[in-house]
């Protein structure tokens, strides 16, 4: 059996469900990144100055480009997986010789295809705000992939646990936006009270956010080594878990 | 002696203790064209769950074309093509995308599965939707989509659950002379359906499930030889009236003639009477014979007769387990 065509098909299938509906999954994140531009970066930030040793518009892009990355990423698959379950087309896979692994594959990979797609758009409207500084590409694009891997990995174990549609805006309603907005994307964690900096550690978002702002500025609030290794621990845990619920078949076989 | 499909002790006890399947023991051979009969709950569905892998067994053993599913499942799945009782595919692909990614799910390539998907889709009459959303199709379509789906990678055996359920008769059987060719053509098919008439046309061989136990196994010939009674109706000429008919039954005491109006006439027939001699009795009384059909599907009389003899022998042996226990 030719594991790549399988997982191939699986990619197509996604990336071709996403710009089907583009209005509706590529049209909204840059609509909604404008706003913040516009608002947190133009009308607010010309009166805040400096964050970071920045102007505070540069300050907030990578932060800005991540948010939209982490929630495309995580929102695609567990949309498409929740809907594949619930029309039971995600029996064609499951009857069909795929590995779990290429299962997990290609939909996380669609996930990270349009967290990604949309952080390119994303990055280019904010062209039309500020002048944008590439401080290490290759930072950008390590930490890019694999956040959105992470979040499209958090995405489908939220698909795999829901029996709702419901279920699957609660943890990006009740969790990732908290977790996002307490990620040091509008601010720099070194202002905060000693305290909330230890706590903001353990948020894995900061460590996205930051490394992320690095490849563009230069500047971190956490060291780009204890960045990586906290998304790699992420990606692993993540992908573990997803293999072992999809090999038991949690909430796909009865 | 190729099998197709061994199941033997198979078991499901699904997570609220509900026992579909209580050790089920059946063969299917290569080529044949098997019918899977039983009432609703019976466990049909959930056969063909376990021997798919859409449904975890919680005992006994499967094995498709000699591989077992515990040990060799991916092998297992790739000579299986299911058309399932629901519509599971997405509703807003569009046909021909539904039917390229499930090839692609089985590793054919895309030139490949289009030139299959052309193949099917031309057969099955559905070539001019192929750029539609597969949510425009009637109910009818969807049923042919999905036997083209199930046929992109050229599976060893096709299990049909129920494909013709709320599909108008032309298009039944057009879809069972396509079976039919299939069949032909050396794929092993498995059919599970309510309509009783449609597994006595299209199958060799039968099992009859019911309550999670098989109650019949064997040949579609064998089991209607134990038929012992058909019922033919006749159609008679304008000229017989209620009076002539009643004369005429109560003067034939050999036969069990029913008077259904005064232009039809019912009879029970068993095997050791012949129509000869209903057709002499029938001329005797200047009775003349329009045209004369087979009243019920025979078929369908034994599986009335089969799953109420199994019902009839739990009622006995619960009342029997009462009167022991007073």
């Amino acid at each position: 059996m030719n594991n790549s065509i399988a997982l191939k098909s699986i990619l197509t299938k996604e990336i071709q469900r996403f710009m089907r509906i583009w209005v509706q999954t590529l049209v909204p994140p840059a609509i909604t990144i404008s706003l913040y531009f516009v608002i947190f970066g133009s009308l607010i930030g010309s009166r805040i100055g400096e964050m970071g040793g920045v102007d505070y518009m540069s300050f907030i892009v990578p932060g800005l480009i991540m948010m939209a990355v982490i929630t495309n990423s995580y929102s695609n698959v567990a949309s498409s997986f929740f809907s594949a379950k619930w029309q039971r087309n995600v029996e064609e896979m499951l009857v069909a010789p795929v590995p779990n692994w290429v299962i997990v594959a290609g939909y996380v990979g669609g996930g990270m295809c349009r967290g990604i797609l949309v952080g390119l758009i994303v990055t280019l409207v904010s062209l039309l705000f500020v002048d944008i500084q590439l401080h290490n590409i290759w930072v950008i694009i390590a930490t890019v992939t694999l956040t959105s891997a992470t979040f499209a990995l958090g995405g489908l174990i939220n698909a795999i646990f829901a029996g709702s549609f419901d279920d699957i805006s609660i943890i990006p309603t009740f969790i990732l936006t908290p977790l996002t907005y307490l990620g040091g994307v509008f601010y720099s964690i070194s202002l905060l009270p000693e305290f909330w900096q230890g706590v903001s550690q353990i948020n894995p978002i900061v460590y996205m956010v930051n490394a992320f702002r690095y490849g563009f500025l230069g500047i971190s609030d956490v060291s780009l080594v204890s960045a990586f290794a906290v998304i790699t621990f992420f990606i692993v845990t993540l992908f573990t878990v997803a293999m072992v619920l999809i090999s038991k078949g949690i909430g796909l076989r009865s | 002696m190729t099998y197709a499909l061994e199941i033997s002790a198979l078991e499901k006890t699904y997570k609220g203790g509900f026992q579909a399947l209580k050790g089920i023991d059946l063969t299917v051979k290569q080529g044949d064209f098997f019918a899977l009969l039983g009432p609703n709950g019976a466990g049909k569905s959930t056969s063909i769950g376990v021997i798919t892998s859409l449904v975890n067994k919680t005992g006994g053993q499967v094995k498709v074309f000699g591989y077992d599913i515990d040990t060799d499942l991916e092998k297992a799945k790739s000579f299986i093509g299911l058309v399932p009782q629901e519509f599971n595919f997405s509703q807003f692909e569009p046909l021909i995308h539904i039917l390229v990614n499930q090839a692609g799910y089985y590793g054919v390539t895309k030139k490949i599965a289009l030139e299959r998907a052309e193949k099917y889709l031309k057969q099955l009459e559905l070539w001019d939707k192929r750029d539609e959303p597969a949510r425009t199709l009637s109910g009818g379509m969807k049923r042919r989509l999905m036997i083209a789906r199930a046929l992109m990678h050229e599976p060893q055996i096709l299990i049909l659950d129920e494909p013709t359920a709320g599909v108008d008769i032309e298009l039944r059987r057009s879809m069972w002379s396509f079976l039919q060719e299939l069949n032909q053509q050396g794929i092993t098919i498995i059919l599970t359906t309510h309509y009783l008439e449609e597994a006595e046309t299209l199958c060799r061989n039968i099992a009859i499930i019911d309550g999670g136990e098989i109650v019949e196994d064997t040949s579609m010939k064998k089991l209607l030889a134990q038929l012992d009674l058909e019922t033919f109706v006749f159609d008679l000429q304008d000229n017989t009236t209620i009076a002539t008919l009643t004369q005429f039954v109560a003067q034939s005491p050999t036969m069990t003639y029913r008077v259904i109006d005064d232009h039809t006439l019912e009879v029970d027939l068993n095997k050791s009477q012949n129509l000869n001699d209903i057709f002499k009795q029938l001329s005797a009384a200047n009775i003349e014979v329009l045209s004369m059909r087979n009243k019920s599907n025979r078929l369908e009389a034994l599986f009335v007769s089969l799953i109420n003899k199994k019902s009839n022998a739990a009622v006995a042996t619960q009342q029997s387990a009462v009167v022991g226990a007073n």
